[in-house]
């Protein structure tokens, strides 16, 4: 992989940093009149997820690190693996618990997911921003509640939790921002 | 080609006429002269960490074209007008420093540089500050030590402090790789470049957790910076301070002034200790301007002088974010 140094560090730039792919978000040059030159740098390391700001000398360079983002179709999960495949080439990959992470709750057979890989492993796993989901459980609402004033606690198919509002009953399939896990609207039929 | 246009609005470039038009009678109701020195020549500064530009051009009578280097400040220059007799000058012109590309930076960029004839720093920074007033319409300046602030916010002694403290507060303020990186840089396995070292450590600890933290209601200035950074400053009579100052305003250091060193021995010597330490850095080292050293030995009259930058003058009188907003073309679209 190339090296890159901090004259190159752009928004989007993947570099190694203590042995783990970051992406960098932000860089800023600074430079005192009469000093030596640094770079102010916001990174977010990928398998963490952690932000971070670091400074670095400017004209040091760093490892690229080979890291992409691919499009592929979640499949099913053998209780150990998530499989995803891509529908051009049929080609399957399965990612761990680590890369899924919490975003198990949000995947949906079929649903295209982006994985971030890293040296052709999956390390993270992003659902769709809206995924639809039924209703396995929840309380009964009142009826004639339209807007709903605090919502109620809904189980979904994958055992994800949202607030929803009182005038949605079990069975009915909703639309959920998986950015923010809150409820969007009745899925259209 | 795209990206034709100018960064900057037409309105904003009337405004920077319009400053450089108020900063122009400024100088013209005190006397001041205005003056103009070339922009490309024969010597260069020898700072660590300024690059020139350079440009090979044939001179007359010489077979093989000499080494010019654009200037990262008239100072040199206008100090030889002052060394032949000149009064008071100032000059607004371009200047060239080698990759400074920035939010604040532009490798080719606006300098207003005026120099006072027996002047002390203290009333030079009365005199930029009555600039400040005029052009940013802020109250008054407000004015602080180097070391004062370093035993404010970080509790150590600039002056006299180990490489180990500062070390120490750079990986408390989450600086340590940028500390491990110049330790490795700076570290010839000599004594040579413990001082750089500590000066480079000060710097951007002073730049992460001091300059944040000051002028940002009206531009403060901060002065005696220690004598390791003293550039073309004389030492004040402790020996350990240059009267050397700079203007923080709102996160921009917007001036940097100095009492002038007269002692063209002294200039000397500091000229070859850059190099010297240029050569540990593996940067090239820099022909001494002998025409410089020459006006120093035939008699620099006691003179006090400040550089400010005018493109981040005009970005604080006009609230703007990035330089290439009061510029007409950054580098990218020159």
């Amino acid at each position: 992989m190339a090296n890159f140094s901090t004259n190159e560090f752009k928004a989007g730039l993947k570099i190694m940093l203590d042995g783990e792919p970051c992406s960098i978000l932000e860089n800023e040059y600074v430079k005192p009149g009469k000093g030596q030159a640094f770079n102010r740098v916001r990174i977010r390391k990928l398998i963490s997820g952690k932000v971070l700001e670091k400074t670095f000398r400017s004209g040091e360079s760093f490892e690229g690190a080979d890291v992409m983002d691919t499009d592929l179709a979640y499949l099913y999960s053998d209780g150990e693996f998530w499989h995803f495949m891509n529908n051009e080439t049929f080609e399957q990959i399965a990612a761990d618990q680590k890369a899924v992470g919490d975003n198990a709750k949000w995947l949906v057979e079929n649903d295209v997911c982006t994985l971030t890989l890293w040296n052709g492993s999956p390390i993270v796993v992003t659902p769709p921003n809206f995924v639809e989901l039924e209703i396995t459980e929840t309380d009964p609402g009142l009826k004639g509640d339209t807007a709903g004033t605090g919502g109620k606690p809904a189980t979904l198919t994958t055992g994800a939790v949202v607030r929803v509002p009182l005038f949605v009953q079990t069975g009915e399939v909703v639309k959920v921002d998986t950015r923010s896990g809150e409820y969007v609207s009745r899925a259209q039929k | 080609m795209d990206n034709w246009q100018p960064t900057a609005t037409i309105e904003r470039l009337r405004q920077r006429a319009a400053i450089l038009q108020q900063v122009r009678d400024f100088f013209l109701q005190r006397n001041v002269l205005e003056v103009e020195t070339p922009a490309l020549s024969q010597g260069t500064v020898s700072d660590v960490h300024l690059d020139a530009l350079t440009s090979d051009h044939i001179l007359p009578g010489q077979p093989q074209p000499t080494r010019l280097y654009l200037q990262t400040s008239p100072e040199y220059a206008m100090k030889r007008l002052l060394a032949d007799g000149y009064p008071d000058i100032y000059q607004i012109c371009k200047c060239f420093r080698e990759d400074e590309i920035g939010r604040l930076h532009n490798p080719e960029f606006t300098m207003l540089e005026w120099y006072r004839r027996d002047f002390s720093m203290h009333q030079l920074i009365d005199e930029v500050g009555a600039l400040l007033v005029s052009v940013l319409g802020v109250n008054n300046i407000t004015q602080s030590t180097y070391q004062s602030l370093f035993l404010r916010f970080l509790d150590v002694d600039p002056l006299s402090s180990d490489l180990a403290l500062l070390v120490k507060r750079c990986s408390e303020n989450g600086l340590q790789e940028y500390a491990q990186q110049l330790t490795q840089l700076y570290d010839s396995g000599t004594n040579a470049l413990v001082e750089p070292l500590k000066d480079a450590l000060l710097q951007v600890l002073f730049n992460q957790c001091i300059e944040p933290y000051i002028g940002q209601d009206v531009p403060m200035c901060v002065s005696h910076f220690p004598a390791s950074q003293a550039a073309l400053a004389c030492l004040a009579n402790d020996g350990k301070t240059a009267l050397r100052f700079e203007f923080y305003y709102k996160g921009l250091e917007l001036a940097n002034g100095f009492e002038e060193l007269t002692d063209a021995k002294a200039q000397l010597a500091r000229f070859e200790s850059d190099n010297l330490i240029r050569e540990h850095l593996n940067k090239p080292s820099r022909p001494i301007d002998l025409r410089f050293l020459k006006a120093l030995e035939s008699g620099l009259p006691p003179c006090a002088g400040v550089a400010l930058g005018i493109d981040r003058l005009i970005m604080l009188a006009l609230n703007c974010e990035h330089i290439n907003e009061v510029i007409s073309f950054d580098i990218t679209r020159a």
